[in-house]
């Protein structure tokens, strides 16, 4: 008789006796038990930095999970709404205006900013400076003779320089038209196809001039500088009359800026103590370079390098909470 | 008799008229390409007659998210609660509790898993399958990519089904009702098979949230389209003596639906199934970048850090995952249900208890041994240091090379090619496709054409259509003139075939992203790579219709050839080629609409089309323009689609095989 008990009911009668496990233990120390979502993008120190602060917070008694996510669009999207709870790295040179439309929704907080200056600017590898002995000054990059050292067949007598992926925030064709450069700019798809390219190039001595940011891996293993255009100013963006070039704007180098933590709005109510956290978390530059370095560089784990931050820098996060 | 002499008439004097209009649509394109400055409006469609499609799009989008969000939402957390369990049971492990006083119950052991899978071999393929079962996911255990691995799994074993259940009722559906089918599903599968995922990506993570379940919808979108065709195909084809005995025997409607016409349906339906696994495979990168993660995300994260071997291991990953999973559910299809012998539970369910205690013992054994939970570093091993290292070798070695053959197809061919492209007029490419419609499939033909054509000018982009077109049309032209004669050269020689289907394998399952950046090395950003990467993938129908359409050829027409004294020369040409014409015209088909697809992943190595306009807009989140560019991608694909298949029909037609 008792065999006639298909499995299905087996699985039923499983499932009764797991409930009172699976039903939620009672509230601890934490204001609530709902997953804190940190985002994590394809690059390293954007997960490094998710799985630091996660960890800190796991470590507090918060459950976090991690979805994947896409960089620009998810300030719009899931940090609108409390799909994502932070997100770690939105930089000023590449997010400026997204951070802005985020902002405007009134559904996102800025969480001030991670600690690293983002740089980003024209770079080129050491050996260049050979064939162009006035760089790193940008008005060298005008003698055609220069220009021509970084040329490629189907540019030539143009320069060519790599620009990122166009939905970046670059205005390099404006930068280039507006300081008169006598090169060419080509977009690669992504940062991926980008140093792709360096790489091939660096491998064979061969001219290359991309647009290269930090803190990332790429300055670190390559060895080379950037150009040094006339300084930022945001007027230079917008009023044509700034700089050297007094009828178009975009006369003068990329911004640098600060890297920024955003968070649903809702957090702050929600996971108050966590809040703090996110909100107190730092990293010094030369730290994340050297975890970077750890991961990219030494094939280790980011779990690893994460947990070893955590646990060297226990004094500095628990003063975080409090 | 009359009536076909009639009819044939009729196609020959409309063949004439036809060919009449054609030419004057073309002579009316060369006259508005020759003075473009007083047609300028017929060349470049005016910006002020633009219109607004993606700010409707964009506003209906947001009333959907401000009315219905509790719905999507509701839906998706629904949907959360599977896939959530098969994360924990596969991947994660089952957590409970919070903070330091959490416990996991593990997850199930590698070795539990393996040996199922090994079993399963067993049971429907016999040793080889099981071997190759075996070997595959030990594989993934050995290089390291298990945790990654079982969350792909997880989210196909939870999107899989699912799939084919919506697919299976849909086109059962489609089955009842042919009007259905005509006006709904059929023009909706279309679109959903030939929009970009990422075209839809923003409306998906407004309305379900950055979560695994809308990589599971899109997942979904994108993968149950074949089930649902493949349904309607097996059920239309269930032969009519099969429906009368049916009725014969006094079935009811719905005892006739499942106890006989689904049954008898059941190899076209485990052909979609198939192709299901399949598509939902090739979606992982795309799910990894909305919340995913899995072997999507490994590729993606190693790419950014130029880890080329690491990319390759996780892309290879799937593509084993692929074989697998292929080959077993082939062999479940092929298997004929035994008859139930032995009585009994132990009878009935002896291969599921004995999985289930593998299951089970293998995972309370990782209790005490964690090795066999999750495999110690020290065991595992990777290749990625020799890609890398041959990758290099090649780059150092053979750049020069590589790169005068680069500059000069780019200078010489591809750049004028890509300008002309540019230049075309829209209201002479209108009416040329317009009348070439009319010509091979009459006036409705011609009204889909001119509509879905009138469409791509009115957005307003019509010269990344163009652009798009370009690049499209230069891929297929490649990959048709390098895959035909492979397929050819396949169906002659079983030994050829043997070694060509792997590699096509391959190239069809591997994410194009693993590729594409070992390829950017070479050949630099730009066309030159994006017509590689794309050739590459879209190389495989023309391969594998053009093989199979060939072998096909009746074995009585070949000998009446042969006994009619053609040589093998002019057996090939006089017979063979022309009866398989129509199966490589698919095969041609195929490789456009896959050609087609690539348009998004070649916008990743710095291609300016409709692809770009797709990112721009995901990155500004701009739900209205994406959909828009993707459109218009999808009805670039259906205008190709329709017009090959109308002259496939033709060419049946005429020569009475239809």
């Amino acid at each position: 008789m008792s065999f006639t008990l298909t499995w299905k009911s087996a699985v039923l009668a499983a499932m009764a006796v797991a409930a009172p496990i699976l039903a939620p233990s009672s509230a601890g120390a934490v204001e609530s038990n709902d997953p804190i979502k940190i985002v994590l993008f394809d690059w390293t120190s954007a997960v490094l930095n998710a799985k630091i602060l996660g960890g800190v917070l796991e470590k507090l008694g918060y459950t976090v999970e991690y979805p994947t996510g896409d960089y620009l669009s998810s300030l719009t999207t899931s940090l609108t709404n409390g799909d994502a709870t932070i997100g770690i790295e939105y930089w000023d040179t590449t997010a400026g205006e997204a951070m802005k439309a985020s902002e405007a929704t009134g559904q996102t907080e800025r969480l001030g900013t991670l600690g690293p200056k983002a740089k980003e600017e024209w770079w080129y590898p050491l050996y260049m400076k050979e064939k162009c002995p006035g760089l790193p000054n940008w008005e060298a990059l005008k003698d055609p003779k220069c220009a021509e050292a970084f040329s490629t067949a189907e540019t030539a007598p143009k320069g060519r320089y790599l620009g990122g992926p166009v939905t970046w925030e670059g205005f390099d064709d404006e930068r280039v038209e507006a300081l008169g450069l006598p090169f060419t700019v080509i977009h690669a798809g992504t940062d991926a196809a980008m140093f792709a390219e360096l790489d091939s190039a660096y491998q064979r001595k061969a001219p290359v001039m991309l647009w290269i940011y930090s803190p990332h891996w790429a300055p670190a293993k390559y060895e080379g500088e950037w150009v040094q255009f006339p300084e930022y100013t945001a007027e230079c963006y917008t009023d044509p009359k700034w700089g050297i070039n007094p009828d178009k704007a975009h006369d003068c180098g990329k911004p640098h800026g600060e890297i920024w933590k955003f968070s649903w709005a809702g957090m702050k109510d929600k996971w108050p103590v966590a809040y703090k956290v996110a909100k107190a978390y730092q990293i010094d530059v030369a730290d994340l370079n050297e975890l970077s370095g750890e991961v990219d560089l030494k094939g280790k784990t980011i779990e690893e390098v994460a947990a070893t931050w955590i646990t060297a820098n226990e004094a500095k996060w628990k003063a975080w909470a409090q | 008799m009359s009536d076909i002499a009639l009819s044939t008439g009729r196609v020959h004097g409309a063949n004439r008229t036809g060919q009449l209009v054609v030419a004057g649509m073309i002579a009316i394109t060369a006259v508005i390409l020759l003075f473009p400055d007083a047609l300028s409006a017929l060349a470049k469609y005016p910006d002020g007659l633009v219109v607004p499609f993606k700010d409707w799009v964009g506003a209906f989008m947001a009333w959907l998210k401000a009315n219905f969000t509790w719905l999507t939402r509701s839906l998706a957390a629904a949907i959360d609660v599977p896939l959530r369990f098969a994360f924990s049971l596969l991947a994660k492990g089952f957590k409970f509790g919070n903070g330091e006083t959490a416990w996991t119950l593990p997850r199930l052991s590698w070795l539990g898993v393996t040996a199922v899978m090994v079993w399963l071999g067993f049971n429907f393929g016999g040793l080889r399958l099981a071997v190759l079962c075996g070997l595959g996911f030990l594989a993934l255990v050995f290089f390291n990519v298990w945790d990654n691995s079982m969350l792909t799994l997880a989210l196909i074993a939870i999107c899989v089904p699912f799939c084919i259940v919506t697919g299976l009722f849909l086109g059962i559906w489609g089955h009842l009702s042919p009007r259905a089918n005509r006006w709904f599903i059929a023009p909706s599968l279309d679109l959903m098979q030939t929009m970009p995922t990422f075209a839809y990506l923003i409306p998906m993570l407004l309305l379900f949230g950055a979560s695994p379940v809308s990589a599971l919808l899109a997942t979904g979108l994108f993968a149950t389209p074949p089930m649902v065709r493949a349904t309607i195909l097996g059920l239309n084809k269930v032969p009519q003596e099969i429906k009368d005995f049916a009725d014969m025997a006094g079935c009811t409607k719905s005892q006739k639906l499942w106890r006989v016409l689904v049954p008898s349906a059941k190899p076209s339906l485990m052909i979609g199934v198939n192709q299901v696994i399949m598509l939902a495979l090739n979606m992982v990168i795309i799910s990894s970048m909305i919340g995913a993660g899995g072997l999507g995300y490994d590729v993606l994260l190693a790419l950014r850090a130029l880890k080329i071997g690491q990319a390759m291991e996780a892309g290879l990953a799937i593509v084993i995952m692929a074989v697998v999973l292929d080959r077993l559910s082939q062999a479940m299809a092929h298997k004929r249900p035994e008859a139930v012998i032995a009585a009994g539970f132990w009878g009935r369910h002896s291969n599921t208890v004995l999985a289930i205690g593998m299951l089970l013992g293998s995972t309370v054994l990782s209790i005490a041994f964690p090795a066999m939970n999750k495999l110690p570093d020290s065991l595992t091993f990777t290749t990625a240091p020799y890609w890398k290292a041959g990758v290099d070798w090649i780059t150092i070695n053979f750049f020069d090379t590589i790169e005068t053959m680069r500059v000069f197809v780019l200078l010489n061919f591809l750049n004028p090619l890509r300008a002309s492209f540019e230049a075309l007029p829209w209201f002479g490419i209108l009416l040329v496709l317009t009348a070439v419609g009319w010509r091979l499939g009459g006036w409705g033909l011609a009204l889909v054409i001119a509509v879905l054509t009138g469409f791509c000018a009115t957005t307003g982009l019509w010269v990344p259509a163009m652009q798009t077109l370009y690049l499209c049309g230069v891929s297929a032209l490649v990959a048709s003139a390098l895959g035909i004669p492979i397929g050819l050269w396949c169906s002659r020689s079983d030994r050829v075939s043997a070694i060509v289907t792997p590699i096509i394998d391959t190239l069809q399952t591997i994410p194009s992203f693993c590729f594409i950046i070992p390829v950017v090395m070479l050949f630099r950003v730009g066309d030159v790579t994006a017509m590689i990467a794309t050739v590459a993938f879209s190389i495989v129908p023309a391969v594998r219709y053009t093989n199979h359409g060939i072998r096909q050829v009746p074995h009585q027409l070949i000998e009446a050839g042969i006994v009619s004294g053609c040589t093998k020369w002019q057996l090939f040409r006089r017979v063979q080629l022309p009866v398989a014409m129509p199966e490589i015209m698919l095969g041609i088909n195929q490789t456009i609409l896959l050609s087609l697809s690539m348009i998004i992943i070649c916008a990743m190595v710095g291609t300016r089309d409709l692809g770009q306009e797709v990112f721009k807009a995901l990155s500004k989140a701009d739900a209205g323009r994406g959909i828009v560019a993707g459109l218009v991608i999808a009805f670039i694909g259906i205008i190709a689609d329709r017009l090959i298949t109308a002259w496939v029909n033709r060419m049946r037609e005429r020569r009475g095989t239809a």
